[in-house]
């Protein structure tokens, strides 16, 4: 045999990779300057960036906060960055912050939204976060001190602003015990009992509304009182009656409590025991106070409706499914500003004579119909994908049809559908902004025209919407990252 | 031996109506016609009472009326004595005018934000991301009305343009100066192009008070011609290639077909541009653009342009990374693979949301209504409405103008879809 004791014994160690493969040359390299048609690219993205960012930072970061009127703000820019400089003028904003978010509603009366919009998150909470005791916590902590904090600082606007209420309606020790009770209650709900945090949740669309309208106590609690009854009718016929008619019965026996019982029953306890909130008419509501109630009503109602339309477009029973198509098809066919000039224009031609109800609440129903049958198509995708096999299985266990769906295919469904969910909610979010082309305040044209008609901020036009798209942005972004989140918390495969 | 026995036939009873399955689903649609019934006969009753209340009936003689309102952009002859029916017509081409090109521009952006998200340059795809992110977050409207007040109060005014012999003799040079070589004029009060003209006129006819002109049917027949010839140039190619392996040289003859007598008969009948001049106070000649028109196209195009970037995205994504794996397997080179492998079956991902994003569009060409942009919605939906009073009429025609549009054009979609199908079982 030859020798073979040339053979190395030991591995040598490895030597570093030459400067151009490794670290940031190497990623250069590759992420930027890959070829010539790369680099061009990454030479035209750097010019793109430098000129945005040179127009823009210096925009923002020198914006004036402190002129009464435009052209004291033309005037500062020249005087601190000499002619031509091109700033913003925040002015405006700091002057006119208030009525971009509540509207014309009653300055002393800001605390009320604030307050509504502070529970908002804290009726979500358990929704957005089920299970998770800790992040419920946090967010319920953070909400009450920034919902605290905003109730100070509007009663300094309140302060100086005239009284539209009687003293008695904003009495501010009153409202803040109130208030910290409630957030008390709320935080040692989530970190002694979470589940039982939902309960709070399906209160609060009655809360929010008492918060937001005023008026009586007693008006609420008898709507509340319906959904009672409903609710008593339901779990006593389900068992004999099955699902639907018993759901039904229920609608029927509540729906004679609301249209027969309650105004009587209500009035009479109303003046028993006068309880209540200075009352705030919808045609003071404006900003992104009318955003929010026009997408958080819509949003939560449509999901509902969505569901059952998706599943009554799956049905079996031919006339509930021509009932279903023709509803999904024919709204999704015309634009939203049809459905809103319905809203204004025509529901008074289809409702009883002399029936006049609120311009507000008629946009909600219509905005609310509208993104069902987008919200049903979502989910009858979610639907159609679901694997046959698993409404097989869920007959082969003998549920019956609302079993199966509650238990099997709606959970899988509905997580398949997931991003179409959110994004449906975004877009729905994003077209409050028509309802100002029925002659609502919306901040993006309703306020932003008002404040441009002011002469002291005449011709001002990239500010407000920079600001409005701002806060458009802050809320869609944030709901599109929760979607991701939802998703991969949710993700069961490993595919 | 065991005998089958039937079951014994149970009597029908009034309660097996709601507790035996088998009829349950009979009498839920019976209920719920009978109050679907109420409710349809409860709106009707409700709008027969409402109408004879107001002293109103439900007509649509109005269309035949005297307008008597002046709209900016015509696509069809138009004056303030016109029928509102024609006004209506004047409407729908204007929507769907602002539609196409909002189409078109939405579709290159998009396709090229798309593939740039995908790219391996990090700075571009992170740039194309927050544009995508930042367009699709902030409302449609923002971008309409942002996109008009800038065209409006940024633009200089016509008389900035103005050029008088003191300035030539003094040096001096305008405020403002026109655009493109000259040919495009940007002022705030619209902007104005230059506009194509023919010096021989061959005349025209009119077919349902639609005005056709000769020439321009001639030059539309000429190019429908040309790519006939052209796509039977290119079968023949073809069969001259399988058959013997050699392609012959076609693109001098496609060049010539396609473009030689289009430009021969616009030459002939002396086809020239019209420039716009500044005259007295206000720019002549050519074509006026309205900024409402101009500042809907680029926020309808920006806008819309993000979701079918994401589309796209989405198409060539959802191709298994095996189908490109086994294309260089194969020897295909990368360009080849996209074209052959990966772009024909993405398409069939892209198309359909595409066509969706294109109904998008044309509804949300309603929004110009904020910038007084007169499409069918600020004719019929609008004016009309306003000075007729007829608004279940008008409503009426609109949503149904409205749902015909968008079936036609998902109709077309559920026919593309189903050609290109995969067709697995």
């Amino acid at each position: 045999m030859s020798d073979t004791s040339f053979i190395r014994t030991e591995m040598l160690p490895a030597k570093t990779p030459p400067v151009g493969q490794r670290g940031v040359v190497k990623w250069l390299r590759e992420n930027l300057f890959a070829g010539p048609m790369n680099t061009i690219l990454t030479l035209l993205g750097l010019i793109a960036v430098y000129y945005l960012l040179a127009w823009s930072v210096p925009w923002v970061m020198r914006g004036i906060w402190d002129a009464d009127t435009l052209q004291d703000c033309r005037r500062l820019t020249i005087e601190r960055y000499g002619e031509g400089a091109s700033v913003a003028c925040w002015a405006m904003i700091s002057e006119r912050w208030h009525q971009f978010m509540f509207g014309f509603y009653p300055q002393d009366l800001y605390w009320r939204p604030v307050l509504a919009f502070g529970l908002l998150f804290a009726a979500l909470a358990p929704v957005l976060y089920y299970g998770e005791r800790r992040t419920n916590l946090k967010l319920i902590g953070a909400v009450a001190v920034l919902t605290l904090v905003f109730m100070g600082e509007t009663w300094k606007l309140a302060d100086i602003a005239p009284k539209a209420t009687p003293a008695l309606a904003s009495n501010s020790s009153l409202v803040i015990g109130f208030a910290v009770a409630l957030f008390g209650l709320l935080l040692a709900t989530a970190a002694a009992a979470p589940r039982k945090l939902t309960w709070f949740t399906a209160i609060y669309p009655l809360l929010g509304f008492f918060l937001l309208w005023g008026g009586s106590v007693w008006g609420p609690l008898g709507v509340a009182m319906g959904f009672a009854i409903l609710g008593i009718v339901f779990v006593l016929l389900q068992g004999r009656l099955g699902v639907v008619v018993a759901a039904g019965a229920g609608v029927l026996v509540a729906a004679i409590w609301w249209l027969g019982v309650q105004t009587v029953a209500t009035t009479a306890l109303h003046s028993a025991m006068p309880m209540g909130l200075y009352s705030v008419n919808s045609d003071v509501f404006g900003g992104f106070l009318l955003s929010f109630v026009i997408g958080v009503s819509a949003i939560s109602m449509s999901l509902p409706i969505g569901i059952l339309l998706a599943l009554g477009r799956r049905s079996d029973m031919i006339l509930v499914k021509t009932l279903s198509v023709g509803f999904i098809e024919f709204v999704r066919g015309v634009p939203l500003i049809t459905m809103l000039f319905t809203a204004s224009l025509l529901l008074q031609y289809f409702l009883p004579p002399r029936s006049n109800f609120d311009l507000i609440l008629r946009v909600i129903i219509l905005v609310t119909l509208f993104a069902s049958a987008y919200i049903a198509e979502v989910i009858r995708g979610g639907l159609a994908a679901l694997p046959r096999g698993q409404y097989e299985a869920a007959d082969a266990l003998g549920l019956d049809y609302w079993q199966a769906q509650r238990l099997i295919v709606m959970p899988q469904a509905l997580k398949i559908a997931i991003p179409g969910i959110v994004s449906s909610f975004i877009g729905l979010f994003k077209d409050t902004t028509l309802v100002a082309l029925v002659g609502l305040a919306d901040p993006l044209t309703g306020i932003t025209r008002i404040v441009r008609a002011d002469i002291n901020w005449k011709n001002i036009y990239w500010e407000p919407y920079v600001f409005v798209g701002a806060i458009f942005f802050a809320v869609c972004f944030g709901m599109s990252r929760y979607s991701m989140y939802l998703e991969k918390k949710l993700k069961t495969d490993h595919r | 031996m065991t005998i089958a026995v039937e079951p014994p036939k149970a009597a029908f009873r009034l309660s097996m109506l709601i507790y035996d399955t088998r009829y349950r689903a009979m009498t839920i649609q019976v209920i719920v016609l009978a109050l679907v019934l109420l409710f349809v006969g409860w709106l009707t009753d409700n709008t027969i009472q409402n109408l004879a209340a107001k002293d109103k009936d439900i007509n649509f003689g109005f269309l035949w009326a005297r307008a008597g309102y002046d709209i900016d952009q015509q696509l069809i002859p138009y004056t303030n004595d016109s029928t509102h029916g024609r006004a209506l017509f004047v409407g729908l081409a204007n929507t769907l005018v602002v539609a196409f090109f909002a189409c078109i521009f939405a579709t290159i952006i998009g396709v090229i934000a798309g593939v740039l998200r995908l790219s391996k340059n990090w700075l571009v795809a992170r740039l194309m991301t927050v544009y995508v992110e930042v367009f699709r977050n902030i409302p449609l409207l923002l971008w309409i009305i942002l996109s008009f007040v800038v065209l409006g109060e940024t633009r200089p005014a016509p008389k900035d343009f103005r050029v008088t012999d003191e300035m030539i003799a003094a040096g001096e040079s305008p405020a403002a100066t026109m655009s493109f070589f000259d040919s495009v004029a940007i002022t705030n009060r619209g902007s104005n192009i230059p506009a194509p003209k023919l010096t021989t006129d061959l005349g025209g006819f009119e077919l349902l008070g639609v005005p056709f002109s000769f020439a321009v049917l001639g030059t539309l027949a000429l190019i429908i011609g040309s790519v006939l010839v052209n796509n039977r140039v290119l079968a023949q190619a073809k069969a001259v290639q399988e058959a013997t392996g050699d392609r012959p040289t076609t693109w001098w003859k496609s060049l010539l077909i396609l473009f030689a007598p289009t430009l021969l008969f616009l030459w002939v009948l002396g086809f020239h541009l019209e420039y716009p001049v500044l005259k007295g106070f206000n720019f002549q000649g050519g074509i006026s653009v309205a900024h409402s028109f101009t500042a809907l196209v680029i926020a309808l195009s920006i806008y819309s342009a993000t979701y079918i970037a994401e589309s796209v995205r989405a198409g060539i994504l959802a191709i298994n990374r095996g189908q490109t794996e086994a294309a260089y397997a194969l020897g295909i080179r990368p360009g080849r693979t996209m074209k052959l492998i990966v772009l024909p079956q993405a398409l069939r991902v892209i198309i359909p949301p595409l066509i969706s994003q294109y109904l998008n569009i044309t509804k949300n060409t309603t929004l110009g209504m904020a910038i007084s942009y007169l499409d069918l919605k600020g004719t019929l939906g609008g004016i009309t409405l306003n000075q007729t009073g007829r608004e279940l009429e008008c409503m009426l025609l609109m949503m149904m103008i409205y749902l015909t549009l968008s079936l036609l054009i998902s109709s077309l979609m559920n026919i593309y879809n189903n050609a290109v199908k995969l067709k697995e079982r």
